[in-house]
């Protein structure tokens, strides 16, 4: 693997070719916010909270340094009043559904946003992915999803398959950034608890 | 099975000598939008009628694809004489038979009349709505049936592609392609000869090649009249394409919506493999190449090319972060060319006519033509081809012929539901790639949408991020937040509960959308905002801060108020009002009940312009109604 040099905040920093943006900062030490990043997973580029400025071949653009592969002589910038002006946006858009977040609140203070701008929503999940990114790809067990799109979108266990697999595993719990999984599996429990024919009577 | 260029044109020659050019030809336009208003009815017709005159050795009727008219459909077009006639019913049919097609005399009433002029255009050339486009791709759609591949090889189809396998290298046809300065038609704009060189030098045996036939824009419906009108040109252009790149397996990726489009080209396929045309050893060439149709299940987001990719490989439809690019890891990872309807449909034409002849059309950066779907409020709806570099003005008023109801132009929105609103003062604007950019909008695919001055702004900017909170995939925060939450702000002010600071939140939102978002879709969901913030910041100020919708369009800001003064108690609004709101009978002054009016607008327009007793009020109160006692009409003596 051929070493990549490039430019972080004005460091020099040295990369292998098949390093993210984002792993090259974080083995110089320097700090990018995410909440969709884990290292055991693939890059995913969902919550662009580590959305940086990059120059390359004389043009300028905002990329997320989660799935940015490195390249020769590449000049990133990971703070400026724009990416600050987004990273605080971002924040306050998902403080709306996990306002207890700590991770959240954590990025609140740094970016200096603002929990109570946007209209709660608390359904706790901010559809980070990480849970069904683990149990697919660590796992490989398919138990928790994504389903609907757009601001539908949700997770939700698969019954089927977490009633077999969850109890024993339950891995996903300390990944999730907010409450939500924990939620997600009680509400699924919950919904298979119910005995067969047990809807019918709710019917008039 | 043809086995080589010679037998290709022996077989032409053949198909041509069959055909008497003196002999009478019905083509009766068989697309979508003419199905829909009753070609079918007309085609039977003339079939029937053709039968029972004992015509039916001396006249050949026939189904063909679409020419753009869609306004005045059923198109037909008699040959050899180029007759058209415009919205024709089955019952036309008898007489045309009768005058035309036996005595070689018009029928006056369905030929195209100018409005302005009240001159007759007999010919389909003499129309302006035809006369003023450059209808290279969508010209001979109405010489097609598009079910038939004779007509298509009758006109040098695949004559194209025998150049090419036994004439040119694929680095050849990469460099035409690339010299002819031909861009993507989809949205992108990336010129597509770099695309395909990318694709053929990325390492690798197995690559592919791609339609995307994911037309979702709202109104638009250029590459629909295209694969149903004429699927075999596609074909033509990605067999052409797979070859410069080293493809031997292609996709076409048609959305579920488009059944006629679906079933002409499944039809396009197996003629084209019977003919030797697709598949193994292709002309004798030696080089193999085939292709497969994949229905799209109806996301808009699916015509980004990596959440195709993702579809096709029967994975949820979201876009994946590029680089890396599909031209070096695309479908199962293999080096992939994706290209819009409309760019393979051009490539035919380019290879025949050389890279010269396609870059005399168009600008300096935009060269060739591109199809326009025309819609809105515009007299001449229909699909509109133009060099690139037509301006605006000639495409509004030289081929729409303007604004119908004697409404003036507001604005046209162009490039699909995450283009941008372009006002009067740009009308002059040749339109292209780089023109439209400037001023906000963007090509898209080509959708462009007239508005008049009845049609708010801020209404229409709420509308488009209502169609992009539907569609979008929800993957990535920026955009499935940033939509939404702009949707809100815009449905508040449009009904009534905008407020200070509004306009500068839906900024900011856009500047983290438009920037961190993952893929085209978010990148460019903020342009109806943005664009018509730029054109129209007075409407969203009067919303705010005025609680007044200055085009009367906005229910909630809108009342409906009947001057006593001029009432006639003719009781038509009476009578014609949806919700029983309005007060009245006979000889009594009518009145509406607020409380009881759904500001549906139908007294408004019903009231008799030359009493003109409804009035229409936004961000003012609306007048007290007349005492009860005081309601009594008295009809007022006429004028000795």
């Amino acid at each position: 693997m051929s070493e990549i040099s490039l430019q972080i905040d004005g460091r020099p920093v040295a990369a292998s070719e098949d390093m993210s943006v984002l792993a090259a900062a974080r083995s110089a030490g320097i700090s990018i916010p995410t909440v969709c990043h884990h290292e055991k997973l693939e890059p995913f580029g969902g919550c662009r909270l580590c959305t940086v400025e990059i120059e390359a071949g004389g043009r300028t653009n905002l990329v997320a340094a989660c799935v940015y592969p490195v390249q020769q002589d590449l000049v990133v910038r990971t703070r400026s009043a724009q990416i600050d002006k987004i990273r605080k946006l971002l924040t306050e858009q998902l403080l709306a559904y996990a306002p207890e977040s700590e991770v959240l609140q954590d990025l609140a203070k740094d970016y200096h946003a603002d929990k109570d701008r946007f209209a709660k929503e608390p359904s706790f999940c901010i559809l980070c992915g990480l849970c069904v990114r683990y149990c697919a790809e660590i796992k490989q067990k398919n138990a928790v999803g994504f389903i609907d799109r757009g601001p539908s979108r949700e997770i939700s266990f698969i019954p089927d398959i977490a009633a077999k697999e969850c109890w024993d595993c339950k891995e996903c719990f300390p990944l999730c950034p907010t409450s939500a999984l924990q939620a997600a599996f009680v509400l699924m429990r919950s919904l298979t608890s119910i005995k067969p024919g047990a809807s019918e009577e709710v019917r008039t | 099975m043809i086995d080589s260029p010679a037998e290709l044109e022996r077989l032409r020659q053949t198909i041509l000598a069959k055909r008497d050019p003196d002999q009478s030809r019905i083509s009766v336009c068989a697309g979508a939008g003419c199905l829909a208003s009753g070609a079918s009815e007309v085609i039977a017709a003339f079939k029937t009628e053709i039968e029972s005159q004992g015509l039916t050795n001396e006249v050949n009727t026939k189904g063909t694809g679409c020419p753009g008219f869609c306004e005045r459909g059923p198109v037909v077009v008699i040959n050899p004489h180029d007759i058209c006639y415009l919205r024709v019913t089955p019952k036309d049919v008898p007489e045309i038979v009768a005058r035309t097609i036996r005595e070689g005399a018009i029928v006056d009433r369905l030929v195209y009349v100018e409005t302005a002029t009240s001159e007759k255009a007999v010919h389909e050339s003499d129309i302006p709505f035809y006369k003023n486009q450059k209808r290279n791709i969508i010209g001979n759609n109405i010489k097609i049936d598009p079910k038939c591949i004779d007509d298509y090889l009758a006109l040098g189809g695949y004559s194209a592609l025998a150049k090419v396998l036994f004439r040119m290298t694929s680095e050849e046809v990469v460099e035409k392609i690339k010299k002819s300065g031909l861009r993507g038609r989809g949205g992108g704009g990336f010129p597509t000869g770099t695309k395909w060189e990318a694709a053929r030098k990325a390492p690798g045996e197995t690559k592919y090649v791609i339609v995307n036939a994911d037309e979702g824009d709202p109104g638009a419906f250029m590459d629909r009249a295209v694969l149903e009108g004429n699927p075999h040109s596609i074909l033509e252009g990605l067999i052409i394409g797979a070859y410069a790149i080293g493809a031997h397996d292609g996709y076409v990726y048609v959305r579920q919506e488009y059944p006629l489009a679906l079933e002409n080209v499944a039809i396009a396929i197996a003629q084209a493999e019977e003919h030797g045309l697709l598949g193994r050893n292709i002309l004798g060439s030696g080089f193999d190449f085939s292709v497969k149709v994949h229905r799209g299940a109806g996301a808009f987001v699916c015509g980004e090319e990596t959440a195709l990719l993702l579809s096709l490989e029967g994975k949820p439809g979201e876009p994946r972060p590029r680089p890396p690019y599909p031209a070096t890891r695309g479908l199962w990872g293999k080096p992939t060319n994706i290209n819009n309807v409309e760019t393979w449909a051009n490539v035919p034409l380019i290879i025949n006519n050389g890279a010269d002849w396609f870059n005399q059309f168009g600008t300096a950066r935009s060269k060739g033509t591109k199809i326009f779907s025309l819609v809105g409020k515009i007299k001449n709806t229909g699909l509109v081809e133009v060099p690139m570099g037509t301006t605006l003005r000639d495409i509004v008023y030289k081929i729409g012929d303007g604004i119908p109801g004697g409404k003036k132009f507001k604005a046209v929105q162009t490039g699909g539901p995450a283009g941008g609103c372009i006002p009067e003062e740009h009308l002059d604007l040749a339109v292209d790639f780089d023109e439209l950019a400037k001023v906000g909008a963007m090509m898209g695919s080509g959708g462009m949408i007239i508005m008049d001055e009845d049609t708010c702004m801020v209404d229409v900017a709420r509308y488009f991020l209502n169609f992009l909170t539907q569609e979008s995939c929800g993957k990535c925060s920026p955009c499935r937040e940033g939509v939404k939450q702009m949707h809100r702000i815009l449905s508040d002010i449009t009904e009534g509960r905008g407020k200070e600071g509004d306009i500068e939140l839906l900024e900011e939102i856009a500047l983290s959308t438009r920037n961190a978002s993952l893929c085209a879709l978010g990148r460019s969901a903020p342009n109806p905002v943005l664009s018509t913030l730029r054109y129209f910041r007075d409407e969203y100020e009067a919303h705010i801060r005025l609680k007044k919708c200055p085009s009367y369009s906005c229910r909630e800001l809108v009342s409906y108020y009947i001057d006593p003064a001029k009432c006639e108690a003719c009781r038509i609004c009476f009578r014609d009002c949806t919700s029983q709101a309005i007060l009245g009978g006979k000889n009594l002054i009518h009145v509406i009940d607020q409380t009881k009016c759904n500001k549906c607008g139908t007294c408004f327009e019903v009231c008799p312009t030359r009493f003109g007793a409804v009035i229409r009020l936004s961000g003012e109160p609306v007048p007290e109604s007349i005492a009860e006692e005081s309601r009594t009409f008295v009809r007022k003596r006429k004028a000795q």
